[in-house]
């Protein structure tokens, strides 16, 4: 085989997750990539051989830290439809203000990693600053900064009260005016569009083809979202998909910077719409029988819960497909053709999380 | 409940995939079902324009036909298939050989069931 073969990972100072890469080099220009993985493998999923239904709630909240709440939501809408239960109206909204703080504090993470990336210390700093009030929320509201373990089966276990709303849009105003300060550090700076502009470019008919997902699509100008499929209380939130046409890291970028403001105002308008009553319904009857598929946007993408029930305390199947496990066969056509040192950049851009695709 | 979904065997599976991708659908993933010595049930998944449409497929033995070459992106599913429940894709490239998340010295699927697909263990 013509050229070196350079190992990439599973330590690397831009991975904060054990993630590796054969790349075939020559001339410091990738050749090819093939990813490996397994170095954090859980196995999850066959928990559910030994995990009461309810139980796997818990257990499927920690496939991932970042987007932990929407891997709960996902699963138990799933076990909702198959248990023909309608989840309160007001459990509904809350879903949706969980998401979107999750979604905020995920993309803010990923700009800070970014910006680190490309060397710009101060600016991963200043993000990471603004990300802890997201965070001071989360523990305010949910007990906990992470795992927020607020969804059951039929609703949330958690309510927001008048205060809590009010302090919520004000911290999100500072949140708003904290990203909106850096915006042009992180749009128009020239060192960030010479790292990023035209590196790692995919072209709609590729990112289709590849399978992407969430903001790698979108980056790549298909308007998919599965919040338009109307789940919890999306069907009767104004929204629209951000979408950007040039396919390559800093159209990746520009989408989830744009999806900040969008997810503070998703969280306005459910707070402004939050209707009255109870946060979850009692669930009554057998266990869960029959096979569904859920699905709901994480901040990396589109996520699917398959569930084969069997009218028992044990699922028969549960499988996971995370956003990142559809996204990582991208980086095979990516990478090639790219310098060796955009490799850490064009890596980052599709925002990997390990913790989802090794769950 | 259960998922509408075209049944399908071996041999029709890559002409269905493809028609699929004639189509513009987006691949999302592969789900196993179960798999068993007797065999094993696979669900594919496909995505157009927010709906979804399944192909289940029932394979006698542990051969599916990969279908790396209509989208390439299902290497990593299948592969992790390879891992979990022993099945083997033909034409699949890269093919980890039971090695994506494995060690090598694991030699048992752990996702494989003792028993039929349909029966408790």
């Amino acid at each position: 085989m013509a050229g070196t073969i350079l190992p990439f990972g599973p330590q690397h100072p831009v991975l904060p997750e054990p993630l590796h890469l054969n790349l075939q080099i020559e001339d410091e220009i990738v050749v090819s990539a093939t990813p490996a993985f397994g170095y954090v493998h859980r196995g999850l999923e066959k928990l559910a051989d030994i995990r009461d239904f309810r139980q796997m709630i818990q257990v499927v909240e920690r496939v991932c830290g970042i987007c932990s709440m929407i891997h709960a939501l996902t699963y138990c809408q799933g076990l909702e439809e198959l248990m023909g239960i309608e989840p309160t109206p007001r459990a509904r909204f809350l879903r949706v203000i969980w998401s979107e703080l999750h979604r905020l504090h995920s993309h803010l993470l990923w700009l800070g990693l970014f910006a680190d990336a490309m060397g710009f210390e101060s600016l991963f700093m200043q993000l990471w600053k603004v990300r802890e009030r997201i965070m001071d929320i989360n523990e305010a509201t949910a007990g906990n900064r992470v795992i927020l373990s607020v969804n059951v089966i039929g609703g949330v276990r958690r309510d927001l009260d008048s205060g809590q709303t009010a302090w919520i849009l004000s911290e999100l105003a500072e949140v708003e005016k904290g990203f909106s300060a850096m915006s042009r550090t992180i749009l128009h700076d020239y060192t960030v569009q010479k790292r990023t502009r035209g590196k790692g470019a995919l072209s709609r008919s590729q990112a289709m083809e590849l399978g992407c997902v969430g903001p790698m699509l979108r980056a790549s100008g298909v308007s998919q979202d599965m919040r338009l499929l109307g789940y919890a209380a999306y069907g009767e939130l104004e929204f629209a998909p951000v979408v950007e046409q040039d396919g390559d890291c800093y159209a990746r970028c520009r989408v989830r910077f744009a999806e900040l403001g969008q997810s503070i105002g998703l969280i306005r308008q459910a707070i402004a719409k939050l209707p009255a009553g109870d946060t979850s319904v009692p669930v009554k009857g057998r266990p869960p029988a029959g096979e569904v598929v859920a699905r709901a946007e994480q901040p990396r993408g589109e996520c699917l819960y398959y569930i084969k029930a069997n009218g028992g305390k044990f699922l028969d199947r549960l499988r996971i497909r995370t956003p990142t496990f559809a996204n990582i066969p991208a980086l095979t056509v990516m990478l090639p053709g790219i310098e060796l040192a955009d490799v850490p950049v064009v890596l980052l851009s599709i925002d990997p999380c390990i913790s989802c695709t090794e769950r | 409940m259960t998922i509408e979904a075209d049944r399908i065997d071996s041999v029709e599976l890559c002409r269905a995939v493809a028609a699929f991708k004639a189509k513009g659908c987006r691949f999302v993933t592969i789900t196993c079902v179960g798999a068993d010595q007797r065999g094993a049930e696979l669900l594919y998944h496909f995505d157009r324009e927010l709906a979804l449409s399944h192909l289940r497929l029932t394979v006698a033995g542990d051969e599916v036909p990969s279908i790396c070459g209509i989208y390439s992106a299902a290497f990593l599913v299948e592969n992790e298939i390879q891992d979990q429940f022993g099945l083997r894709f033909n034409g699949l490239v890269p093919d980890y050989r039971r090695t994506l998340f494995l060690a090598g010295e694991d030699s048992l699927p752990p996702f494989r069931r003792k028993s039929g697909p349909d029966q408790e263990e």
